[in-house]
């Protein structure tokens, strides 16, 4: 795997302070006033031309949000939020939405090109600009994407708050996908908005998630009709540059009956002294024998050496596995955010549904992470599998927390858990909290769980082979995640290996 | 939808809060710690599911009322409680008997005390300034059922155990209920065994089947350094009673430490243990079994706290269900700072014999060293339908295949008692268990 | 000049003294074999030279081609030719021998100035060494180490050494858990590399590995310094006579 090798040159060349996404694109934009209250939601809705029950929806989340305290049992510690101190809505400043990618500013591509390698979005964005016949080659014989190198990847790019450009819409228009910023759908398609959106994760689901209801401005929405396979790639890449702005994007996918669509997420952050709030909500709807794949990049800036700084990425992520072997699985890879709080979940609601959640989280630094999944097994036969790799080094905390829960209804239903922890270091923290409820004698819940360190007789057997120490803990990490790295789709695994070792900077010696 | 301001008092609140006035002036000694201790309680209330540790084991709903405290013991409770404890003949111990959580020398064995143990009443003990120093700081906790307990403990045993003496027989603490008037129960248990000694201590509980009370029991346990000591509590409370344990444990260095629980009886169970290492190169077996059926209701909630590195601690915990009972266990590890090279490992495995029945377990790890072995395992499922089968095709009948797949599941946990005689008796326990489930 | 100076080398590991001013010349293209009982510290010697921590060197210099090898970094020695043959092999899980292999390899050629490996030309040298040592494709798929049985992980070494080219091959205990099949595949494999400019350092406790890798010179470790030097027939003596009076010679 060539990639090792590229990892461990990364290692070298990047130090601690150089969070390699952290440069600032300077373009104006057009701004919420700071704060929030009723006005703030008025004018995000405003902004978005949306009908009335959006506002509606919007101003009710908003009330019930205020009676709402923050939840503070994850073993995440933080300053107080000045909810007020912050702006909710940036804009980069336009006349009108964009048509094409001349009416982007220069400097949002430039920024695309720079944050190029991770996601391949500058090429994806590109691509808009090629003839139209070689996107209708790919059209035509969506399923030789596979192949992997070369793979199209179609991109929603959400700066700041909004939606700065969709690539190969037309392409997909074409097998009947919708991909689009959903606040082009709430325009476009209102009813399928309004029929999907807040049955995954309510309204009041919890604090950050009602916030995110009340102020979200963009997001991306997917919409795959019966029987279709999405013929490539389907990519967000979210970035926060403003200043004091919070992001609260907010992405549904539905897959219809027997449909399949696979999605990427990624997402960075400037590097700036204060913290950016994130606080988004993904809801994913598979219908019977429908089949989402989500996966999720992370490098959201994690604050400098000293603990100063970073992202606060507070997230709500929950698929509804609604009809009858539908299957959902999530892989994400965490490497960035000062703070992480997330718990990408599956309601397994369907008979003979399945749910999977594929996770490796590194923390090094000051970096605290409290992250898992949720498997609710309501549907006869229903499966769930869980596989998380947390790597804990400098003296950051990181914490599994994760629910596995049998109903009674859910006969014959099946989970196996496996989550390993692995220290670098002796001033970091690596923990597990796992609930587990079999609430009938036909389900079979498996769960195990282990810490341990990289030993020094592994290091040095390494390094007697001529690895150095860094190279030689990028080697035995890359070992230890290989089972989550392989879900990753193929194009972004190699990325993916790269970020972990760029994370593990600085770990050892 | 947090941690919200304290609703009204529940009626078994209100309860707790009338008897504790009526009479903090008739109970033993250590007035200021008991005053300390239920204001803790009155601050909290009985805890409930919004309570992370008692998620599973909502006390204030279960709790429905809080009994009158127990009277003394007359003549005819005491003559109840002649064969007290005599399920455990084989055992061979030292009996020390509690009647309603007063502790009776007449029903008790202190002949011939073995040379270095001193068996006393705690209520004649609390008030002594050495006595009062040490209680509720063998691992100190804000836990309000030991809170509750400090407040209203009115007896029980201090037992000291001096420095190498090796006491030949078990020391058992039979806790009896008389079963007179609906009651509450409260005792405390202070053992301390010293330096290099060598002590085993059994604990039952029990009463009878229509008895109405309540218990909260707690002990708190010294293992000197280099002891030996083996720890195993019964629980075989009548089917109402609801009983509320609390162990502390610290352990010294290079010690060995067994402990066992064994559930089966009452209706609500709330077993906890707080167990801490605080020396290097001790080496402990925490295990249990629990047996429930009908509505049972048992929850062990176990923190294993490794201050010392260098431990080797096995957990494990059995537990089968039937009817609608549900099991809860929480196991918790810490490794802290400095604890280096600690290998401390925990199984959790339910069995669930009915459709109604519930598991919930919470095995969790919080580690602060990188040097370490920690794991857990858990896992909840239905006999095996394959080696149930292969059985009956040997001959056995269902009923008989399921008992001898139900005895290996609990007996690997039984196999963890040194005492030949006491795994014999527990063994017994689950067979008897067994045949009054069919 | 000898490829390896030893000179006056006392090491402690948590304060106990295990080498007392050890001697040791080994020329380039020698094979010598260091035999002694148990706690005279042949693996100590293994380690010491591979850049082990925690071994504490309190005295005396180790000179690799004039050079002070006690200076240098594991992965410094690794690059410029030091190999070590563990006695105990560690298992790496998710990480493929093929992958371990070539990162290895490319990380000492970078170290030494020299362009990595191509694709093509890695696997090529792989599959042949490997074919002669018996190791199957299969092998080289799996985790380094993980699931080997005994013999597996030292054909594994043997492999190891081939591919990596190092100068001087210190073998610890590499007979210790072979029966006598896997005994002669790796025993011919260290023979197949032996030449004029690699030396190799064969630390065993039984004379029987020397049966099959033939020595230049015997030498007898004993309470933490060489003892004894001899030719081959050194080694027939022990087996015949035991290390009692080695034991005693330096403890009178």
């Amino acid at each position: 795997m060539p990639a090792v090798q590229e990892t461990v040159d990364q290692v070298r060349r990047i130090d601690v302070d150089q969070y390699k996404y952290g440069f600032e694109t300077i373009i104006e934009s057009d701004k919420a006033p700071k704060g929030l209250n009723d006005d703030t939601v008025r004018f995000i809705s405003a902004k978005k031309n949306e009908p009335q029950w959006m506002l509606d929806w919007r101003l009710d989340a908003y009330r019930r949000w205020q009676t709402m305290r923050e939840p503070n049992w994850a073993k995440v510690h933080y300053p107080p939020i000045d909810y007020q101190d912050l702006y909710y809505y940036s804009a980069p400043k336009k006349k009108d939405g964009p048509k094409s990618l001349d009416e982007i500013d220069p400097e949002i591509l430039e920024t695309y090109r720079k944050l190029g390698i991770p996601l391949r979005e500058t090429e994806a964005l590109l691509g808009i600009q090629r003839p139209a016949g070689e996107a209708a080659d790919g059209g035509e014989n969506g399923e030789s994407g596979e192949s992997g190198y070369g793979r199209r990847v179609a991109v929603d790019a959400v700066f700041d708050s909004v939606s700065v450009a969709t690539t190969f819409k037309e392409e997909l228009a074409k097998v009947g996908v919708l991909f689009m910023p959903i606040s082009e759908a709430l325009q476009k398609h209102p009813d399928l908005v309004k029929q999907y959106l807040g049955t995954v994760v309510p309204v009041t689901d919890n604090f950050f998630a009602t916030l995110n209801a009340a102020v979200f401005s963009d997001g991306s929405f997917v919409y795959v009709p019966p029987g279709v396979r999405c013929p490539m790639e389907l990519s967000t890449y979210f970035r926060i540059n403003e200043r004091n702005t919070g992001q609260f994007e907010r992405t549904l996918i539905i897959a219809d009956k027997g449909s399949y669509v696979s999605y990427l997420e990624g997402c960075t952050a400037p590097s700036r002294d204060e913290n950016q709030l994130h606080a988004a909500v993904v809801e994913l709807i598979a219908l019977d024998d429908a089949e989402i794949k989500y996966s999720t990049i992370q490098n959201w800036y994690p604050g400098d050496k000293n603990g100063k700084g970073g992202v606060y990425n507070f997230v709500t992520k929950r698929g509804d596995c609604r009809g009858a072997r539908s299957k959902i699985s999530w892989t994400q890879l965490e490497t960035g955010s000062a703070i992480t709080w997330k718990y990408p979940s599956c309601i397994l609601r369907g008979d003979d549904s399945r749910g999977e959640f594929y996770s490796i989280a590194i923390s090094n630094g000051h970096q605290q992470v409290d992250s898992g999944t949720k498997m609710i097994h309501l549907g006869k036969n229903t499966i769930s599998r869980i596989i998380s790799k947390g790597i804990s080094a400098g003296q950051s905390q990181n914490t599994y927390r994760g629910l596995v829960s049998a109903h009674r209804k859910a006969k014959g239903a099946r989970n196996f858990t496996n989550c390993d922890s692995l220290l670098i270091g002796d001033k970091c923290g690596a923990h597990t909290v796992p609930y587990i409820e079999a609430k009938n004698a036909s389900a079979v819940i498996e769960h195990e769980a282990t810490t341990s360190k990289i030993s020094e007789a592994t290091l040095f057997y390494c390094r007697q082979r001529g690895l150095s120490a860094e190279e030689a803990v990028a080697l035995v990490v890359n070992g230890f995640v290989k089972d989550v790295l392989q879900t990753l789709p193929m194009e972004f695994a190699v990325e993916a290996q790269k970020l972990i070792s760029v994370s593990l900077e600085g770990s050892v010696g | 939808m947090n941690a919200e301001l304290r609703p009204i008092k529940t009626a078994a609140e209100t309860a707790l809060s009338a008897a504790f006035a009526a009479q903090k002036a008739q109970l033993p000694g250590m007035a200021s710690a008991r005053e300390a201790a239920f204001k803790r309680f009155e601050a909290a209330g009985l805890p409930h599911r919004r309570v992370e540790d008692w998620k599973y084991t909502d006390l204030r709903a279960l709790m429905r009322e809080a009994k009158p405290l127990a009277p003394r013991p007359d003549a005819v409770a005491l003559a109840r409680a002649k064969n007290a404890g005599a399920a455990f003949a084989a055992v061979e111990g030292r009996r020390i008997v509690l009647v309603d959580g007063v502790f009776i020398p007449e029903l008790s064995d202190l002949a011939a005390l073995e040379p270095g143990l001193s068996i006393r009443s705690m209520a004649l003990a609390a008030g002594d300034p050495a006595i009062a120093e040490r209680l509720g700081h063998v691992v100190a906790t804000d836990n309000v059922a030991v809170a509750l307990n400090t407040a209203f403990m009115a007896d029980g045993v201090v037992i000291d155990v001096a420095e190498r003496a090796a006491l030949t027989r078990p020391l058992h603490l039979v806790a009896f209920n008389s079963g007179g008037a609906p009651a509450s129960v409260f005792t405390r248990s202070l053992a301390t065994i010293g330096k290099g000694a060598r002590a085993m201590l059994i604990e039952s509980h029990e009463g009878a089947p229509g008895n109405d009370y309540q218990v909260n029991t707690a002990l708190e346990l010294t293992v000197g350094d280099e002891a030996h000591v083996d720890h195993v509590k019964i629980t075989g409370e009548g089917a109402g009673a609801l009983h509320v344990s609390s162990l502390m444990v610290a352990v010294g260095a290079h010690a060995r430490f067994n402990e066992f629980l064994f559930t089966a009886g009452a209706a609500v169970v709330r077993n906890q243990l707080f167990v801490r290492f605080d020396g290097e190169g001790t080496v402990a077996g925490i295990r249990g079994a629990t047996l429930l059926n009908g509505r049972e209701h048992a929850d062990t909630t176990l923190v294993a706290d490794h201050v010392a590195g260098d431990c080797v601690a096995r957990e494990v915990f059995k537990s089968v269900l039937d009817g609608e009972s549900r099991g809860v266990f929480q196991g918790k590890i810490i490794v802290r700072p400095h604890a280096q090279k600690t290998d401390s490992k925990m199984a959790a495995h339910a069995l669930l014999l009915s459709e109604e029945a519930e598991a919930d377990s919470k095995p969790e790890l919080e580690i602060f060293a990188d040097d370490v072995q920690c794991g857990h395992g858990s896992t909840a499922g239905a006999l095996d339908d394959d080696l149930l089968f292969y059985l009956k095709a040997r001959g056995i009948p269902a009923k008989e295949a399921e008992a001898l797949m139900i005895q290996a599941f609990v007996g690997e946990a039984i196999d963890g008692i040194e005492h030949a005689g006491l795994r014999d008796t527990l063994i017994d326990h689950v067979a008897a268990w067994l045949k009054k489930r069919s | 000049m000898a490829l390896l100076e030893i000179k006056n080398l006392h090491v402690s590991v948590d304060g106990k003294q295990i080498l007392n001013g050890l001697d040791l010349v080994v020329e380039n293209g020698q094979v010598a074999a260091i035999m002694g009982p148990n706690g005279s510290g042949k693996s100590t010697l293994a380690h010491v030279l591979a850049g082990k921590a925690d071994y504490e060197v309190t005295q005396g210099q180790v000179l690799f081609d004039g050079e002070d090898l006690l200076a240098l970094a594991p992965d410094e020695r690794a690059a410029k030719g030091v190999f070590l043959a563990f006695q105990y092999p560690l298992e790496i899980p998710g990480v493929a021998t093929m992958t371990f292999l070539r990162t290895a390899l490319n990380a000492q050629r970078k170290k030494r100035g020299q362009e990595e490996l191509s694709a093509p030309d890695f696997n090529r040298r792989v599959f042949d060494a490997a074919g002669k040592l018996g190791i199957e494709r299969d092998m080289l798929r799996r985790g380094v180490n993980v699931g080997f049985s005994g013999g597996e992980k030292k054909r594994n070494e043997v492999l190891q050494m081939a591919l990596l080219e190092p100068r001087l091959c210190v073998l610890d205990e590499t007979d210790s858990g072979l029966d006598i099949d896997a005994l002669k595949v790796v025993s011919e494999g260290v023979n197949r590399l032996r030449a004029p400019n690699r030396a190799f350092v064969v630390i065993t406790h039984y004379q029987r590995l020397l049966d099959h890798i033939v020595p230049d010179v015997v030498h007898v470790l004993s309470r933490g310094r060489i003892a004894r030097t001899g030719g081959k027939e050194l080694a027939h003596e022990l087996e015949a006579q035991g290390y009692a009076q080695y034991q005693e010679a330096v403890a009178s």
